[in-house]
């Protein structure tokens, strides 16, 4: 048996999905900016892509900038951006593709302020509203958390960021197709989302951009994407992800489904001793457990269920690389040593009860094996 | 990239010897890395026996403990079995490097797990001797 619950690092690419971009490869391999029959085929395709994002979000097809993906997304949004101003605010939980690209700016003269979080991952407002100023250009706060699966409460900061009169970007890349995103209510200026995450292929994204919103593009060339992001777009990929849209707009409805599955996970998993839940009970997003369990290391516990088939994730993908505990558990305020000890499993539409029933006894399992090892060890 | 691990590594990840605790050890190393958090306890029990007509130390038993990724589970049944039999004298010799050759290789970033076990291991002998200060 192999069971996925690594959803929130990537999804299966939906059998619809691959159905509707084989003949963007093939009979329909155009180019959306020749004028031919099959350049105009192309074009179709990548607009119906856009108007469908455009309907989930609430905004025009205009809009919609297509880029390679969340992490292209979150830079053009926040290098792109054009202003006298020089502070920008975000959060210490971002993804390293919201955080590097502040690092940078802050390399080139700008003011960074990283906003703090609960111990369920939820931003201070206080402190959000207080380092509001008159310099400052833009408010960058992430819809959902990758690792903890955190909701940030979007409503209010849009009310904030309206009233003080500073732009608002959400990245989006976790909540996107899952959860429904008013971007007019909001008062979201610009938001990132990517398609591998929601059962499209890798590779493609896009980026709202507000129409009254000016921002120069990263990668210049032949003026595509209204001269925001040249370069010949990703008609498969682009099709793959308005497909995928369709589908996450219907499956939206199952996801009490999902959160059964979810709170099952959790409510086993916390009768492990030893055990915590990181993040927020309430405010989660309805596919994403993260727990960590004293006494062991996440790698090792990951390794060990790998081997069982199950396929799980000590906090985000890009963290394997570094032996640092997670810059999210930290800003939640555990420790080194909880930190380490944590496991993401992150849930799909394919997951069902039987599947769960079984990693729940795998873990128990591996969680007792990789206890035996560190017993009573010194600290 | 994590998960590139050898099949050595693996099996003795999987199913490692030597594991537990020593009580009235004769030597304990405990060390630990700030950066990954991994912690690991080594303790030796030292035996005598007759090498060329000379009575020699040599490590009796060996058990660990650890706290830590694959690597430093693996590393740490490793490098039980490389010492267990040996003298005090080869087992101070016994580094890193033949940790990680032992395991048919580590990831890079995994490197610096080999080095906690060569460092439990000499740290262990390290108290014995500091415990039974005496002529070799
Ligand atoms: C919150 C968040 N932002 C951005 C990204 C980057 O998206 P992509 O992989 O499409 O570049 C990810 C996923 O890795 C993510 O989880
Ligand atoms: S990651 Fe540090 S000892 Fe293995």
């Amino acid at each position: 048996m192999k069971i996925y619950l690594d959803n929130s690092a990537t999804t299966q690419v939906d059998k619809e999905v691959v159905k509707a971009m084989m003949p963007y490869f093939s009979e329909k391999f155009g180019n959306p900016n020749s004028l031919h029959e099959f350049g105009r085929d192309a074009r179709e395709a990548v607009e119906n892509a856009r108007k469908k994002i455009a309907e989930m979000i609430n905004c025009e097809p205009e809009e919609i900038i297509f880029t390679s993906g969340g992490t292209e997304s979150n830079n053009l949004a926040i290098k792109g951006l054009i202003g006298e101003k020089k502070h920008i605010i975000t959060s210490k939980i971002e993804h390293p593709s919201v955080l590097e690209t502040c690092r940078e700016l802050e390399k080139q003269g700008y003011k960074v302020d990283y906003i703090s979080v609960d111990k369920e991952g939820i931003i201070n407002i206080q402190e959000l509203k207080r380092k509001i100023s008159n310099n400052t250009l833009l408010v960058s706060i992430m819809h959902v958390n990758n690792e903890i699966g955190t909701i940030q409460p979007l409503e209010e900061i849009g009310k904030i960021c309206r009233e003080f009169g500073v732009l608002f970007h959400t990245d989006a890349v976790q909540s996107f197709g899952k959860i429904k995103i008013d971007v007019k209510n909001i008062n979201i200026d610009l938001l990132s989302a990517s398609g591998h995450k929601i059962n499209a292929p890798k590779g493609v994204g896009f980026l709202y951009v507000k129409k009254e919103i000016k921002i120069k593009p990263l990668v210049n060339g032949g003026g595509h994407e209204k001269n925001l992001r040249s370069g010949t777009e990703n008609v498969p990929g682009i099709v793959g992800f308005g497909k995928a849209c369709e589908i996450a707009d219907k499956k939206m409805k199952e996801k009490e489904k999902i959160k059964k599955l979810r709170d099952k996970l959790i409510q086993e998993l916390e009768k492990i001793p030893g055990t915590r839940l990181n993040g927020s009970r309430n405010l989660r997003i309805f596919n994403n457990v993260n727990v960590s369990f004293s006494g062991i290391e996440g790698e090792a516990l990951v390794l060990m269920l790998d081997k069982e088939g199950i396929a799980t994730s000590t906090g985000s993908a890009c963290s394997s690389h570094s032996l640092e505990p997670s810059h999210v558990l930290k800003a939640i305020g555990l420790s080194d040593l909880e930190a380490h000890g944590s496991l993401r499993l992150s849930l799909g539409w394919e997951n069902n009860e039987k599947e769960i029933n079984f990693v729940i006894d795998k873990i128990r399992e591996c969680v007792d094996k990789l206890r035996k090892i560190s017993k009573n060890i010194e600290v | 990239m994590t998960l590139n691990y050898s099949k050595k590594v693996m099996e003795n990840f999987l199913h490692p010897r030597n594991m537990g605790k020593i009580e009235n050890a004769d030597g304990v190393g405990k060390v630990g890395n700030s950066v990954c958090g991994d912690i690991l306890n080594l303790y030796i029990k030292v035996g005598k026996k007759k090498i060329r007509g000379k009575l020699i130390e040599y490590i009796k038993d060996i058990k660990f403990q650890t706290l830590g990724c694959g690597a430093a589970i693996a590393v740490s049944s490793m490098i039980t079995q490389l010492a267990k039999g040996k003298t005090l004298e080869e087992a101070e010799k016994i580094s890193n490097k033949d940790i990680v050759h032992e395991l048919e290789g580590l990831p890079p970033v995994k490197y610096h797990c080999s080095l906690l076990g060569a460092d439990a291991l000499h740290l262990a002998i390290k108290d014995y001797l500091s415990k039974n200060k005496h002529e070799k």
